[in-house]
């Protein structure tokens, strides 16, 4: 077991840097930037972002790459209806628990 | 709206990413408990960090006893995108937020949380900010608290179904935008395609999935920005912000 005080001193730098790396950006830019590259930049950042964290992240996220890849096709199926984000993402989990269900009664 | 309905919204919108975070944190409780650390040293772990890739390099570092300085630097390496994500939000906070809200705001800039602020119409409100971090906040606590307590509470194949729901909402996050504006559709495609390739090929699997994250954000935002900038008049930072930023077709 590690010592208490020994916890506590990871625990605030871990917290800390964590917590820097936030921070910093959020309070420091606090101007509406003008510049036209640096806005289309920002404007792309998130959707760029969420790509590379969603594939191929999404196939290992489940029990089996059968239930994920169902699971990815009905999130994409229901966000081009744009459904709420519940709904894509009850929806997906639904498949990926019905598939892994059906699955299990076959073996 | 006043702020009790912004705030109230922002606990609606914030649910599904509460949802994902159990099944996240849970696990993440049963790996802590796992490494060494007590349960509440699990559950401090999480409310003092919320952030999962994070937590999960930093706790083998604590249990293990190895040099604080590791420490530093797999945060700093793991976590620097929430740096761009805090650049980002930060055009996005409305003019009303100030420096002391900033700095709660912060507090919990996490992937899912940063990707339902974004993907709102209007500028964001501190109430908003606030119910949008508090459910996700608290699944983050108690998932954890579960997970280290005891880690076979939920049937394996329920914890497998809910691990796909932040993922899922990403989805949602994404193809909207993409289904309206080819060159967001083209720079998701890019950013894909680069993360399939560090997660795959040898010599790039080496690089930590922190980093790979960044570079391909990076790589495919300034190559965006460059061949397709958006339009001035449609990035406005305002009052009618329907289709803020909408990208110039390629």
């Amino acid at each position: 077991m590690i010592r208490t005080d020994v916890f506590f001193l990871y625990l605030f730098v871990m917290a800390g840097v964590t917590y820097l790396i936030r921070m910093l950006p959020l309070v420091l830019c606090k101007e509406k930037i003008e510049n036209r590259f640096i806005k289309s930049f920002l404007y792309y950042i998130p959707y760029a972002v969420l790509s590379a964290m969603t594939i191929p992240a999404i196939f290992f996220s489940t029990g089996c790459l059968l239930s994920a890849i169902l699971g990815l096709v009905v999130a994409v199926v229901l966000s081009l209806f744009e459904h709420k984000l519940l709904t894509v993402a009850i929806g997906a989990c639904g498949t990926v628990f019905i598939v892994e269900w059906i699955m299990s009664l076959i073996k | 709206m006043s702020a009790k309905q912004l705030y109230l919204r922002g606990i609606k919108d914030g649910f599904p990413i509460c949802l994902g975070y159990l099944s996240v944190s849970f696990a993440f409780g049963i790996f802590a408990v796992g490494c060494g650390l007590s349960v509440w040293q699990s559950i401090l772990v999480s409310m003092t960090n919320v952030t999962s890739a994070g937590q999960l390099a930093g706790v083998p570092i604590i249990a293990g006893g190895l040099p604080l300085i590791d420490i530093v630097i797999t945060q700093l390496v793991i976590n620097l995108r929430y740096s761009l994500m805090s650049v980002s939000l930060s055009q996005k906070l409305s003019p009303r937020v100030k420096l002391l809200q900033r700095l709660a705001i912060a507090f919990c800039v996490t992937d899912e949380i940063f990707a339902v602020s974004i993907s709102q119409k209007d500028e964001l409100e501190t109430p908003y900010m606030i119910g949008l971090i508090t459910t996700p906040f608290w699944g983050w606590t108690i998932g954890t608290t579960l997970g280290a307590l005891a880690g076979d509470i939920l049937p394996a194949m329920i914890v497998s179904a809910l691990g796909i729901a932040l993922y899922a909402m990403f989805v949602a996050i994404v193809i909207p935008p993409a289904k309206k504006s080819r060159s967001v559709a083209l720079c998701c495609l890019l950013a894909m395609s680069m993360s399939v390739a560090f997660r795959f090929i040898p010599l790039l699997q080496k690089v930590s999935s922190g980093i790979a994250i960044i570079i391909c954000a990076l790589v495919s935002g300034l190559l965006f920005a460059a061949i397709a900038p958006i339009s001035d008049e449609k990035s406005g930072d305002g009052s009618d912000q329907t289709s803020s930023g909408k990208a110039v077709e390629a």
